[in-house]
């Protein structure tokens, strides 16, 4: 079984639109949606929710005012801030508290109660291109490394459990925890992007962070006519670099109306950009099988 | 006053916004500064071309363990949420990565045996572009711990007129961490199924945060009319449309400002603003009459 992450550092390069092409491509696979903080796979794929989970990791602390003498030694040893003292007593603010759980310890009273909390929702959906599994954490929330390595995991499982020979993994966006979760381990990272200043910056900075990781990974440039000097120049550092760009694709409006329709470009018409986009998956599917330790565990043709 | 400017996913013009509003108001002679609070990949240098003047590095403490002391009793790896510590027979690991320097390892430890040592995990830059102060995070690639750093770059901007505030895309810890004590939340969309899913989650951020808000609506003709719909029927400010023009796609790719496309950007960002002003003075007058 192989794992492939889609990721592009920047939001707006176009990803999540190419991924559900690929999706529509592939034949033996799972999709996870990891960009837990504002998932949109789902939209494209028509999914239909088969089961709902909690997301629960953390604990979060409460005061309970009958024991509470307001002694004000949970707001010293406090070090985020989430206590404060307001309107005559000591309050604890949820957005703010990490669940270090410190305050509880020091508290003198045994006033503060500490409780699991739930972070967000995990979902797996039946969608018209295969199981999806696909996730919403909650607002203010942290810890969204631990819930992408989750839905991972949960990938991996149905994977095993169907002997689909593909994990496919919209990424989420930055370069930050949750996307060092989202690519440890993987078989193959791309990179989607597109030439702008900005985009070119981060994609040095994920570049980085994959020569860290030492991870297979390739190069696709979306928009690439907006500016072909940058599209020029972005080429040539990343093959600097000893890594290859798979494709270029131009602006295309298309992928913006495939989406009101809710559909996949590829569902939606052929034209240039699909055909890029099977080069693409051919591509990729060449090199991930060529890589070791393929063959043994393929039991099905991905393509 | 402190604007933010924020979007519920990257990708949607939310830097734009903040830059030009920025410089749109130092053109008017407004004393603005520009936060930039998207520590994993910030790019609003990119437009102002800032000469920096600082750059501070941000730490957080994390434990260090006095081996002479420790009696291997593990009480540190017990009260540790986040496995940033283990004890083992004749050792003790910090994992200073997973650490979020909470103390309480250092407080607990019977024997004394923790001390607090600084690691860093970012830089704070500032210096001036365009008229505008700039100040700017940077996580280092490979932290995952923006809302320390995000929390000190707040503190670390002076007095201004207006402060503006990119924040991060999301609506995770380190956005609320960007944009909590602003006084309004600009929230930058685009009318596409994607667009709208996001804004949706953004919207439900600030009324949660209790703070006003009101919408930019980017590349408006570039999809359909639910957004729009939406907007209308939870009664949602729009503050501002900004028509699909490729000539603007085409300066945003080479870090040039949208007034160098058109001057009258400039004029509606700053319409923009003082109707953003009057809105708060208004919210402001309203919670003074209750
Ligand atoms: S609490 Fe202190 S003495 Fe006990 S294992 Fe940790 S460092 Fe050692
Ligand atoms: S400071 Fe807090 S988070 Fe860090 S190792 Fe100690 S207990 Fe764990």
């Amino acid at each position: 079984m192989r794992e492939l992450v889609i990721i592009s550092g920047k939001g707006g390069t176009g990803k999540t639109s190419i991924v559900g092409s690929l999706a529509a491509l592939g034949k033996s696979k799972v999709v996870v949606d990891c960009d837990v903080d504002a998932s949109d796979l789902h939209l494209l794929l028509n999914n239909n929710v088969r089961e709902i989970h909690d997301f629960i990791v953390s604990c979060k602390a409460s005061i309970n005012r009958q024991r509470c003498s307001d002694c004000g030694l949970c707001a010293d040893y406090c070090r985020f801030d989430a206590i404060k003292y307001e309107q005559g007593e000591y309050r604890i603010d949820q957005f703010a508290c990490e669940g270090c759980g410190v305050c509880r310890y020091f508290c003198p009273e045994y006033a503060i109660a500490y409780e699991p909390v739930k972070s967000g929702e995990w979902f797996i959906s039946h969608t018209d291109h295969g199981p999806l599994v696909h996730a919403r954490l909650g607002i203010a929330e942290s810890n969204s490394g631990r819930l992408v390595s989750l839905l991972r995991q949960k990938a991996r499982e149905i994977a095993d459990k169907n002997e689909y020979d593909l994990v496919l993994i919209d990424g989420p966006p930055g370069i930050g925890c949750p996307v060092i979760a989202s690519i440890t381990g993987a078989s193959y990272v791309l990179i989607v992007t597109e030439p702008s200043q900005s985009a070119f910056h981060d994609l040095n900075r994920l570049l980085e962070l994959i020569e860290h990781f030492k991870i297979n990974c390739g190069v696709v440039i979306n928009k690439s006519d907006i500016n072909l000097t940058l599209t020029d120049h972005i080429k040539k550092d990343v093959q600097a670099r000893g890594i290859r760009v798979v494709a270029e694709i131009s602006f295309d409006p298309m992928m913006t109306e495939a989406q009101i329709n809710s559909q996949t470009l590829i569902e939606y018409t052929v034209n240039d950009s699909t055909r890029k986009i099977e080069q693409i998956w051919k591509t990729i599917y060449n090199e991930m099988q060529s890589s070791p330790g393929f063959q043994q565990n393929s039991k099905k043709e991905i393509l | 006053m402190k604007i933010s400017v924020a979007s519920g996913k990257g990708g949607t013009g939310k830097t734009t916004i903040a830059v030009n509003l920025a410089v749109a108001l130092a053109g008017k002679d407004i004393d603005v500064a520009l936060l930039d609070c998207d520590v994993e990949e910030p790019n609003g240098h990119i437009f102002l071309n800032p000469e920096y003047t600082e750059s501070v590095p941000v730490t957080v403490p994390v434990p260090k363990v006095d081996f002479s002391r420790c009696t291997y009793c593990g009480e540190c790896a017990e009260i540790c949420q986040y496995n940033a510590i283990a004890v083992i027979p004749d050792n003790v690991m910090v994992f200073p990565k997973l650490c979020h320097g909470c103390g309480g390892c250092y407080h607990l430890c019977p024997p004394r045996a923790i001390s607090e040592v600084n690691r860093e995990i970012g830089k704070i830059n500032s210096g001036h572009g365009r008229g505008v102060e700039f100040v700017e995070g940077r996580l280092n690639v490979g932290e995952s711990q923006a809302p320390p750093l995000t929390k000190r770059l707040k503190q670390s901007v002076s007095k201004h007129e207006v402060v503006i505030i990119d924040a991060p895309p999301g609506t995770s810890c380190p956005v609320v961490e960007a944009v909590s004590e602003s006084d309004y939340v600009i929230l930058v969309s685009e009318p596409t199924p994607f667009g709208l899913n996001d804004l949706i989650l953004a919207v439900e951020m600030v009324r949660r945060l209790g703070l006003p808000h009101g919408i930019v609506v980017n590349r408006a003709d570039s999809g359909d009319d639910r957004m729009l719909k939406y907007c209308e029927s939870e009664m949602l400010d729009i503050l501002m449309k900004i028509p699909f023009d490729r000539r603007l796609a085409e300066a945003y790719s080479t870090g040039k400002l949208m007034s160098e496309i058109d001057r009258v950007y400039n004029e509606n960002l700053f319409n923009m603003y003082t109707s953003i002003k009057g809105k708060i003075s208004d919210a402001r007058a309203c919670d003074y009459q209750r």
